[in-house]
């Protein structure tokens, strides 16, 4: 029987097509579309790159991108700093003092949230916080005053972030559990026999262990970060006044509120361009980090 | 030992306080289910004369049966299974194909392939969607189930054929030679020599496709419209949306559309944390 390689092609077709079809000419016609201006109906009218000089004036533009970074800081730079105290903690110190099955436990508990579909966990928390809603009652029931936490453009995007924190904090988390496995126990056993502290063993030995790992959680949430969607529409629906639009809001509500079908494709083409640059650029300093 | 015990946390009281720490953050974390069970088994008299934080008077399941009835949630169930089941397997059917010829095929070019895989695996929805939503209208497609199955299959089936690849290309080379020694063709190898040797990596990734399209939102909420075709989350989103619900059920609704994924949960436990390292180890 030939074992050219030519044969395998075959394999590829199907998913070529399938790619083709759901992917590469979607992507390609959005592309297109945000050149023009349409309402959905009729024909689409060239317009070249007005849309996308719409969009540099545009300040809920800049302030969706503002949010973005909000949402960087709530899903990627927080989760990240507790998961790995917390992880270290449950691995060095909880898992070796009270057993593996109290640390699974704990992790447990911490991927809970991860689990339900996110705009549950959106719609469970807009309910808690709702001016009639439990986070007031606590409020009341320790003396503090009610408040609008969503409906208040100073709070909603805190209330939203605290939100995606509480969401995010299982995936590190189960992650650096996951990686701290490959660390052979004996070395935590040598370093605390030579008197190295909690804080020393993290540094020397945690840390180094779980690079990898932290590169892809940062990577991974960023990128969830920036596409962030259901929680938004869930909590807030970019609101009050666009305070918690972001990117992949603004550019729903173009297309399917607004009927600016070609500005809301160029929104979306300018956050595809973020996303790609943000992940290259992930690629190349993990690349000369590892060198 | 004569120097002073370095291990404060063996006999001293400082592990303790450290569990109580994690346990509190832990517990913290619990809050909001507590606080949705307490409410999720109220009457909603009992809600409205004594609030949200009180303990249920007496356990009540009448949001539940309100909510289940409200938005026929047999049937979302349904839904949300055919679809997810139909992408997860299809999907990882069509990964497998394609890292077959990537992987072990080593077809030319396969870098590159490989490299558009995972730029598709990072276009966000938003830059497909309205094209798709004209697409399922022209061909009737829009409002069906099958719209999104097919979607679905082939974003899940990006990131799958970027993870298999890289799994098939350290597939060992004396396996398939043993085959084509016993004259097998490539269809032969792929499913009887293949298939069974990577059978873990399969079932993690069949797991994940189906609870990713489960738990997913912003395509379905774009293409389903009807309460026959629409999802578990879709469901509550939808209500929600009308603000047609009290607060009791709210939290029934909220209670039973996340109890499929945490029985997933608790069932494919082992399988998931082990799936999550070979995600995070790709």
């Amino acid at each position: 029987m030939s074992r050219g390689k030519a044969g395998f092609w075959w394999y590829l077709l199907p998913g070529a097509l399938a790619f083709t079809a759901i992917i590469a000419v979607p992507f390609g016609a959005n592309l297109y579309l945000s050149l023009t201006k349409w309402s959905g109906v009729g024909d689409p009218r060239w317009i070249g790159l007005d849309n996308y000089s719409r969009l540099l004036q545009d300040d809920v533009f800049w302030t969706s991108f503002r949010n973005t970074a909000a949402m960087v800081i709530a899903m990627v730079v927080v989760p990240t700093l507790i998961g790995l105290v917390l992880s270290a903690t449950l691995f060095d110190v909880i898992g070796r003092r009270f057993g593996p099955k109290t640390a699974s436990f704990l992790r447990a508990t911490f991927y809970l949230p991860q689990v339900l579909p996110v705009v549950v966990a959106g719609i469970l928390w807009g309910w808690l916080l709702r001016p009639d809603g439990a986070v007031n009652a606590i409020a009341k029931a320790i003396g503090l005053g009610e408040h609008d936490w969503l409906g208040d453009p100073k709070t909603a995007l805190p209330m939203v972030m605290l939100v995606m924190i509480w969401v995010q904090i299982g995936y590190p988390v189960v992650i650096f559990m996951a990686a701290l496995q490959r660390v052979d126990p004996d070395l935590y056993e040598a370093a605390e026999i030579d008197g190295a502290g909690w804080f020393r063993r993290f540094q020397a030995i945690t840390l180094p262990q779980i690079r990898p790992e932290t590169f892809v959680v940062t990577l991974t949430c960023t990128i969830a970060a920036l596409k962030v969607f259901g929680p938004i529409w869930a909590l807030t629906r970019g609101g009050p006044n666009n305070a918690t639009t972001v990117p992949s809001y603004f550019a729903y509500n173009a297309f399917f509120n607004k009927l600016q079908v070609g500005y809301g494709a160029a929104v979306a083409t300018a956050l595809t361009l973020v996303i790609v640059a943000v992940s290259i650029g992930f690629l190349k300093v993990q690349g000369r980090v590892e060198e | 030992m004569s120097r002073k015990d370095p291990d404060r946390f063996r006999q001293g009281k400082a592990r303790w306080v450290v569990l109580a720490l994690v346990g509190l953050t832990a517990a913290l974390v619990l809050v909001p289910f507590v606080i949705m069970l307490m409410n999720a088994f109220k009457s909603p008299a009992d809600y409205s004369s004594n609030g949200p934080l009180a303990w249920p008077e007496s356990f009540q399941l009448d949001g539940l049966k309100t909510y289940w009835q409200q938005v026929h949630f047999e049937g979302k169930l349904l839904n949300s299974i055919v679809i997810s089941g139909s992408v997860a397997v299809l999907g990882v059917v069509l990964s497998l194909l394609n890292a077959y010829a990537l992987g072990i095929g080593r077809v030319r070019g396969r870098m590159w392939i490989v490299a558009l895989f995972l730029m598709a695996n990072m276009i966000p929805q938003e830059a497909l969607v309205y094209p798709l939503y004209s697409m399922a209208k022209s061909f009737g497609l829009y409002n069906s189930q099958l719209s999104v199955i097919i979607i679905f299959t082939v974003i899940q089936s990006a990131f799958g054929t970027y993870l298999l690849a890289s799994v098939l290309g350290t597939f060992p080379k004396a396996l398939l030679e043993a085959a084509a020694l016993d004259g097998a063709s490539r269809w032969t190898t792929l499913w009887r020599v293949v298939v069974p040797t990577v059978r873990p990596t399969l079932s993690v990734l069949l797991i994940f496709f189906f609870i990713w399209t489960w738990n997913e939102f912003f395509i379905p909420l774009v293409m389903l419209i009807d309460n026959s075709t629409q999802t578990v989350p879709l469901a509550l989103a939808s209500l929600q949306g009308d603000r047609l619900m009290d607060a009791t059920t709210t939290n029934a609704g909220a209670l039973i559309s996340l109890l499929p994924t945490v029985v997933f949960f608790l069932i494919f436990q082992r399988t998931l944390t082990r799936g999550v390292t070979v995600g995070a180890v790709k």
